[in-house]
């Protein structure tokens, strides 16, 4: 665990990190074989937009040092985005980091060649999420499914049920840190418990289906796909 | 080896243009850059087919000597009386081949070039296709050979003199060389002074010698050369004529101090009414303050001041007792002096323009501009120099001395939010840097790099040297220059955050001064000087080069050459090194007393053209005269340089080139389309 | 000018006063807001980590309400307040411009639901409104209670200015700051303006679960700072910011030792209090913390006239 305070001078003469055992990691396998890497696992990742300038990168490490977060991270992006490219299938789905990345795409606007790093985080939690690879004790997949779940039935999230959820599926524990803050905002009309939803939420349920729909299956009428822009799509019929 | 019906009796003497064609297909393997996609049996059993085509044949390397000798002894067997040689592009061989068909007998311009390679072998992804391609385009070629004539070659002379522009290493170099071949050379300087970049070093690189110790010498040989006319303060505003023969015309700037008379004593710089320095001086990059009347540094050469008439009280007020002129014993000064111009021919052009470095505010996230000790690795450079405005004391501009720097390399380089390329020079100049500040100030240096780039003589030694040294080098590049503090050790500090990328972790390393290694790039005004001379730029505005590994110092106009970085980012010794070879080029030119005019002219048919003048304007070169008297317009077929502008421009067809007929580029059409 | 509105679901809970404070601020500069008939939720950033077509989708849905509503206008502007749901739907945007297989899918997927999406819906947020369509010379002008030098850390957070920056700099944003200065108050010059507050933009803030020290630090570093330059208040411009930084202040001084009690509030709030609006029209009471330095509140309370 990452500390929550920068370290002084003193703590390292005083020699606080040394002589603790918990502090040891376990010794890890160091060497990989070429067959336990996976070519079809980079090229997954890379065939989002853009994301064939994953293989630009130069590993100069300006998205590790621009992520407010890799310090909370057990494989900076840097390395993520190696081993990535490497095709280290097993190391990037079992890594931590994806999940401590907050999309405040820091490093996307920063990578010196138009790494979309962000992206590539997504596209590695979307991968976990479908292979079931991803850490149960950790808030932020079981979030990210709670809170999918929450729009597909309901249209709107409600903040405070979706916290509620998330701690006591994980860890309910932290509620009680948090239930003082929730009954101060509770009171202050700035946490409503009352469900929030929209109005036609099957139709929302219909629309996010049909998008499973493959483009190939796609009926042409309606999708214009040329240069042409809106004009065209007004001439295919029907206003609004 | 394919010929048709008739194998060797053909026994007729070569070349007769009455004679019906005798088209001979020569197609190149080119290794198996073409016959690695394109079925090259294939093309020459096609060629043999076509109407005309007497001998087709194919060879591995069309260019080497066997190969020219093919074509050279079938036509002095009488078989061919017209080549087309299918290969790379005309820019590569055409030169070649043309030579080789004049070595057999014929007029090198009964040849034709289809270029199979670059058209076909290396852009397209199908064997079948490029084949299909290259057959159609030998067709083009052999239509449209049969119709070639024979034109007349012209000389013209070349005038012994030689200009070079921009008074740098490059330059310098350049100039002494040709200088001490006999030319007259004009150098032309936009500074006050020459010496460029290198003037404002303290050491280079990897030798660690003196740079005003190195260069002043030059300097100074330079200024005595009786050969050398040298211009400062000056620039080129105009360029006519062609190779061999161009007419410079030169804008002399006022320095209000007459260049014949002033000795460079300084004696005025003293007396000026300010007593005090006060305007930014850009030799030292704003680092220190000069007086309206100055002299950038002490080797300055010419050594002549120049009065600054934005911030000198005369020229502002019109009110001053001009202590400057009392002090001065030779009466040099002219407060009257205009802009003067000089027009000079000459037969050779030497660009030696040179480079800019990186604006580093860009980056808004190193701080530069925000934070008073983030600096330039320019300015650093002034800071280290015994001659700058610390005298060599690494005193920053709140008065501290540092106890721990951080250079950061690849500053707008690399990035193509900036730059994409490597600037090649930074890895080195911040070792330099790196190893100057610690001999200095005993500081500990810290290097961001992203590669360690150093490749040349020495180069890896004195990395290898700074590690020795044991400055510290972390291979990541900085995210971020804050002042924001996380820890009581950085407060007051900048704090540099980069990924150690060898380790894996995020390194935040406080420091009390950051360099940033600016890259280089093409001159603000590139472009102007580009349209000026009528060369060409690459994409990143340096200037292109003729061919990259064959012609590096020459360009696509002739008689114009390149030297130093104003052809891309570039050290000094390379700069020098081209700087000779521009040299050389230009002295084999000079000395051959003669270039061949391009022969492929433009011509007007009298009768057709309706006189309307629309080529006359259009001409770049000056080469279409109008004839009041017929009404018709009439090339000047010495002039001309075969661009085709006015070709295209005609309304009435009257305007046809040489080699592009329409007959000809008709006929070539047809041949292609026949096939495809 | 009257523009369609997307509130997100943080103006239903955490981020209620910002959305409050925005349209009363807006309705007194002439300009007024038109909320999307049944809007759905952006996506979040929660969306594209389990399907990245359907997030689109989602925010296309919100875009295609909006231009159902609008016949015929183009472009049809909609404000997004919330820095999460205005980068969904600036992404949605692009991705349908983009015309390509996402854009193919999620048209028809509207089409399914009979809404069509004609490109015509511009994603805007309510800095670029105030200071671009607005302006600060008309703000400044109708300012009746300025800020006297009210000194203000302005926080832009990421999403914001990142990945796009439509209407301000990517990494020195400005907008806020020059918004500040002609209500009378006195932007602090810092660096982190856009730095990540660990929030992560959907509801609840899911990194304090998983890593709340990861959260707490970073925010930390952003209140402190801001304290340590002597600013009076953060303003901000998305809920979930504002929510992080006020409201873990309390578990932050406990973890790190040292009191902070900065004032956070949102740059509307700012602005409504120099436009003479009353702190409830503004959702002022439903700050955690609101202690403006007594001299400045004297100045709030109309001692000083305007000019």
């Amino acid at each position: 665990m990452a500390q929550t305070t920068a370290p002084t001078s003193e703590t390292r003469k005083n020699g606080s990190t040394r002589g603790s055992w918990k502090k040891w990691r376990r010794v890890t396998d160091q060497s990989r074989f070429e067959q336990q890497l996976d070519p079809g696992f980079t090229q997954e990742i890379t065939s989002i937009p853009n994301g064939e300038r994953l293989h630009e990168c130069i590993q100069c490490g300006t998205c590790s040092a621009a992520c407010a977060v890799s310090a909370f991270m057990d494989y900076t992006p840097r390395r993520l985005i190696a081993m990535t490219r490497a095709g280290c299938r097993d190391d990037v789905l079992h890594s931590l980091s994806p999940w401590v990345c907050t999309s405040c795409y820091a490093c996307t606007v920063e990578c010196p060649k138009q790494v979309p790093v962000t992206e590539i985080m997504h596209a590695l939690k979307r991968t976990a999420l479908r292979e079931g690879e991803y850490p149960r004790r950790f808030t932020t997949p079981i979030m990210a499914r709670e809170f999918v779940g929450m729009i597909e039935r309901h249209g709107r999230s409600t903040e405070s049920w979706i916290s509620l959820k998330l701690y006591l599926k994980t860890n309910p524990f932290q509620l009680l840190k948090y239930y003082r803050l929730a009954l101060r905002l509770a009171r202050l009309g700035r946490l409503g418990f009352g469900r929030e939803s929209i109005r036609r939420p099957a139709e929302l349920r219909r629309m996010l289906e049909a998008v499973e729909t493959p483009a190939s299956r796609v009926p042409a009428r309606g999708t214009s796909t040329g240069s042409v822009g809106s004009l065209a799509v007004a001439a295919t019929g029907g206003g609004s | 080896m394919h010929l048709p019906d008739g194998d060797g009796e053909v026994k007729s003497p070569p070349e007769s243009m009455a004679t019906a064609p005798k088209v001979g297909v020569y197609v190149c393997h080119c290794g198996l850059n073409i016959a690695g996609k394109v079925d090259v049996e294939r093309l020459v059993e096609f060629a043999s087919t076509l109407p005309d085509v007497a001998v087709a044949r194919d060879y591995r390397f069309m260019c080497s000597d066997p190969g020219q000798e093919l074509i050279q002894q079938d036509i002095r067997d009488g078989l061919v009386n017209r080549v087309v040689v299918a290969s790379c592009s005309p820019l590569m061989h055409e030169a070649t081949f043309r030579g080789a068909t004049a070595a057999g007998g014929l007029s090198p311009f009964l040849f034709q070039m289809a270029s199979i390679r670059e058209h076909v072998s290396w852009v397209t992804a199908d064997g079948e296709e490029a084949t299909e391609k290259a057959e159609a385009l030998i067709a083009g070629a052999v239509r449209r050979v049969a119709l070639h004539e024979d034109l007349e070659r012209r000389q013209a002379p070349v005038l012994p003199d030689v200009l070079v522009v921009g008074g740098g290493i490059a330059g310098i170099h350049a100039a002494l060389t040709m200088a001490e071949a006999g030319k007259r050379v004009y150098l032309v300087e936009r500074e006050s002074t020459i010496g460029g970049h290198m003037a404002k070093f303290d050491k280079t690189f990897p030798t660690l010698d003196c740079s005003a110790c190195i260069l002043t010498p030059k300097m100074s040989a330079v200024r005595s050369n009786p050969n050398i006319t040298l211009w400062t303060y000056s620039d080129v505003v105009g360029v006519e004529g062609f190779t061999g023969n161009f007419t410079v015309r030169v804008r002399h700037r006022p320095r209000y101090v007459r260049e014949d008379l002033c000795t460079g004593c300084l004696a005025c710089i003293d007396a000026c009414i300010n007593k005090k320095a006060k305007v930014r001086d850009e030799w030292n990059e704003g680092l220190g303050k000069r007086k309206p009347i100055y002299i950038p540094f002490p080797q300055a050469t010419p050594p002549v001041v120049v009065v600054d008439p934005d911030e000198c009280i005369w020229f502002k007020t019109g009110k001053c007792p001009r202590t400057c002129v009392d002090a001065c014993e030779r009466d040099a000064f002219d407060f009257e002096q205009r802009e003067e111009f000089d027009e000079v021919k000459v037969g050779a052009i030497v660009l030696a323009t040179g480079f800019k470095t990186f604006d580093a505010s860009r980056i808004f996230e190193y701080g530069y501009g925000r934070y008073p000790n983030v600096y330039t690795s320019p300015e650093v450079e002034r800071l280290l120099n015994a001659a700058g405005p610390t005298q060599g004391e690494i005193e920053m501009r709140d008065g501290g001395r540092p106890k721990t720097v951080g250079i950061i390399h690849c500053v707008g380089s690399r990035d193509v939010k900036y730059n994409s390329y490597c600037s090649r020079v930074c890895c080195m100049y911040s070792l330099k840097l790196a190893h100057l500040i610690r001999e200095r100030s005993g500081a500990e240096v810290y290097n961001f790099y992203i590669d360690m780039r150093a490749p040349g003589k020495g180069y890896e030694e004195f990395y290898w040297k700074l590690l020795q040294e044991g400055t510290h080098f972390i291979r990541g590049r900085v995210a971020e220059v804050t002042d924001e503090a996380m820890s009581k050790e950085e407060e007051g500090r900048l704090v540099i955050r980069a990924e150690d990328t060898l380790i894996g972790f995020v390194r935040r390393v406080p420091v009390d001064m950051v360099v940033l290694a600016v890259g280089l790039e093409p001159q603000s005004d590139a472009e102007q000087v580009r349209r000026l001379f009528n060369i060409s730029c690459g994409g990143e505005g340096f200037f292109t080069e003729r061919h990259p590994k064959l012609a590096p110092v020459s360009t696509f106009t002739d008689g114009i050459f390149l030297a130093g970085a104003c052809q891309g980012p570039k050290d000094i010794p390379d700069s020098v090194a081209q700087a000779g070879a521009a040299a050389a080029e230009v002295l084999a030119m000079v000395d051959r007393g003669a270039v061949e005019l391009e022969a492929s002219t433009a011509f007007v048919d009298a009768a057709a053209c309706s006189g309307c003048r629309t080529c006359v304007a259009l001409c770049p070169f000056g080469a279409i005269t109008y004839d009041a008297e017929r009404k018709v317009a009439a090339v000047n077929e010495v002039v001309c340089k075969g661009c085709g502008i006015c070709v295209g421009a005609c309304p009435s067809g009257a305007a046809q080139q040489h080699l592009f007929t329409d007959q000809q580029i008709l006929s070539e059409i047809e041949g292609v389309l026949q096939y495809v | 000018m009257t523009y369609a509105f997307f509130p997100g679901c943080s103006a239903l809970g955490t981020g209620r006063s910002y959305v409050e404070s925005l349209v009363a601020v807006l309705e007194k500069l002439g300009s007024g807001l038109n909320e999307l008939e049944d809007w759905n939720c952006c996506g979040a950033t929660a969306w594209p980590s389990v399907d990245d077509v359907k997030a689109v989708a989602l925010s296309a849905r919100n875009l295609a309400l909006a231009e159902e509503a609008n016949p015929g206008t183009d472009p049809v502007d909609v404000v997004a307040p919330c820095a999460g749901c205005y980068r969904a739907l600036l992404k949605a945007e692009r991705a349908l411009e983009e015309r390509g297989e996402v854009s193919e899918r999620v048209d028809f997927a509207l089409q399914t639901v009979g809404l069509r999406s004609e490109r015509r819906a511009r994603t805007r947020h309510p800095l670029d409104v105030l200071v671009n369509e607005i302006g600060v010379t008309r703000i400044g002008a109708a300012v009746t209670r300025p800020l006297d030098g009210l000194k203000v850390a302005c926080y832009y957070g990421c999403l914001v200015v990142r990945p796009y920056a439509t209407f301000d700099d990517t990494r020195d944003p400005t907008s806020m700051d020059r918004l500040v200065r002609a209500i009378g108050g006195e932007p602090i010059d810092w660096s982190m303006k856009t730095r990540c507050c660990g929030g992560s933009c959907y509801c609840g803030g899911p990194l304090i679960g998983a890593m709340p020290e990861a959260t707490l630090q970073l925010s930390h570093e952003l209140v402190k700072e801001a304290k340590k330059l002597g600013a009076d208040v953060i303003a901000t411009v998305c809920p979930l910011c504002a929510f992080n930084l006020e409201g873990f202040q309390d578990r932050m001084s406990r973890e790190f030792g040292e009191t902070l009690e900065v004032n956070v509030g949102f740059i509307t709030q700012l602005l409504g209090l120099a436009l003479g609006l009353d702190e409830r029209t503004l959702g002022i009471h439903r700050m955690l913390r609101w202690n403006l330095p007594e001299s400045r509140r004297a100045a709030q309370g109309g001692v000083h006239a305007p000019a």
